[in-house]
């Protein structure tokens, strides 16, 4: 469980997080979205421990991140998993070495059970022909799931996924927000998931977070989102002609 | 680390091996003919040709041309693999996962370019070489005559300080480029500016530190 209690970051004069507060908890896929600029990204980095917020207090599993030694928070972050918008996998290694490693950094598994970890996560993530491939010979998809593939391997308690499906086509999206979502119930991890794609919180908006201009504008579930009458979340989720459609049937039907 | 260590070796210094022969080659050549050109007086022997391409290779231009070379090759390929790491979001990857990127991206290469000086060796050898093929078959002095020059009045002291003077420029060869990498903003063009800014501050910095370390070991 993630509790984050009132964070504030700034960069310069620009004032990007104004005091937020939530809980994340184990064993569901918490979305992040809103507008690009919104202050998503930073509220991500902010969680990963990249930028330290100048207020507020992050706290992972009762660990309080700000009062964590330097190597504590080298350990934190071996308990986290990344899935970056670019998938970020290392150009210079094959989807193999991309995935093994972190095993062969913070791990003393020999080469063949480190092998083994490799092929059941790959195997996971339904990659078993790519093992050595670089990332310059797949898809987006594929690099999607190498990276998925990467971020579970050292069994993360905390998986932080940056736009997972952007530049994917939905039914490629669809697949890769569902195997996050097994992914979490299986493991019982804590996965927070930035996107502005309504098609993943339909899917697997278990809990939503809506920032706006660095707060937090609204909370609630997938159920809960089309209902709300909080009228900054309306704009955002409505703002396409499809869901303005669908809310049209939604509200005839109702009437 | 070993491996990564290794890696940078066949990278930054094996690599760069063929574009070090080649210049310090002809590098030596045109040194013996512009120095034969230089020696009119027949009351100069033509063993100066020979001391004068040893004193010239071995002082300047094995180890500071070849680092200006090596600041372009090497400099500009560590700035932009850094900087496209950085761009690529790999550093923060590595940075997640909890590794010291700082130090497994630039600490090997540092490491690696400890080999640096090997090269240079081979710099002035070759470079002595060439200017002894420019002379003897160029006709402007006889192998016997130019190999007298190369014994002649032979300070070893001068090797020690051109290995001394390279190990610096190892140094700066495998951090400023580094820097410029890792702290850099922006995306794919800004990798490129990033890699010219590298280099002509590598070269700056190797000038200034090749002035100071002659004055001050040779003056």
């Amino acid at each position: 469980m993630i509790e984050v209690e009132n964070i504030h970051k700034s960069f310069g004069d620009t004032h990007v997080l104004k005091g937020i507060s939530t809980t994340f908890e184990d064993g569901k896929t918490n979305l992040v979205i809103g507008q690009s600029g919104s202050g998503k990204t930073v509220f991500l980095k902010c969680l990963l421990g990249l930028f330290e917020p100048e207020e507020g207090q992050i706290c992972y599993n009762g660990r309080f991140y700000s009062e964590l030694s330097n190597s504590e928070r080298r350990n934190l972050r071996q308990e986290m998993g990344m899935v970056f918008q670019g998938s970020a996998l290392f150009d210079s290694m094959t989807v193999e070495g991309n995935v093994m490693f972190p095993l062969g950094m913070f791990t003393k598994q020999s080469k063949a059970e480190m092998q083994e970890r490799v092929d059941f996560v790959l195997e996971r993530v339904n990659l078993i022909d790519a093992h050595k491939k670089f990332p310059s010979e797949i898809s987006g998809g594929m690099k999607k799931r190498v990276a998925i593939a990467r971020a579970i391997v050292m069994n993360p308690k905390y998986l932080f996924c940056d736009e997972p499906n952007s530049g994917l086509d939905p039914k490629t999206a669809i697949l890769i927000d569902n195997l996050i979502q097994e992914i979490t119930k299986e493991y019982n991890i804590t996965t927070i998931i930035n996107t502005h794609d309504m098609n993943s919180v339909m899917e697997i908006g278990e809990k939503i977070i809506f920032l706006k201009d660095g707060h937090k504008e609204w909370e609630g579930t997938n159920k809960e989102i089309f209902k709300t009458d909080n009228e900054a979340v309306t704009n955002f989720v409505y703002s396409s002609e499809l869901f303005k459609k669908v809310r049209q049937m939604y509200i005839e039907e109702r009437n | 680390m070993r491996s990564l260590i290794l890696k940078e070796i066949d990278e930054l210094i094996f690599g760069s091996l063929g574009i070090i022969i080649f210049i310090a080659f002809f590098i030596g050549g045109v040194v013996t003919i512009q120095t034969a050109l230089n020696l009119n007086s027949p009351f100069l022997p033509k063993s100066l040709i020979g001391f004068a391409t040893r004193q010239s290779v071995i002082l300047e231009f094995a180890p500071t041309f070849t680092s200006i070379i090596m600041a372009g090759k090497v400099g500009s390929y560590i700035t932009s693999s850094i900087g496209t790491m950085r761009v690529t979001e790999q550093i923060d990857a590595l940075e997640v996962m909890g590794v010291n990127s700082l130090n497994y991206l630039v600490f090997p290469k540092i490491i690696a370019m400890l080999m640096y000086p090997f090269a240079v060796a081979i710099a002035m050898y070759v470079g002595i070489l060439g200017g002894w093929v420019a002379a003897v078959f160029g006709g402007y002095a006889p192998s016997g005559e130019f190999i007298k020059g190369l014994q002649l009045d032979f300070d070893s002291f001068h090797v020690t300080y051109s290995f001394i003077k390279t190990l610096v420029f190892a140094f700066v060869i495998a951090t400023v480029p580094s820097y410029h990498g890792f702290y850099m903003k922006g995306g794919a063009l800004e990798v490129g500016k990033a890699s010219t800014t590298a280099f002509v501050w590598t070269s700056v910095v190797i000038i200034i530190l090749n002035y100071t370390l002659t004055q001050l070991m040779l003056g």
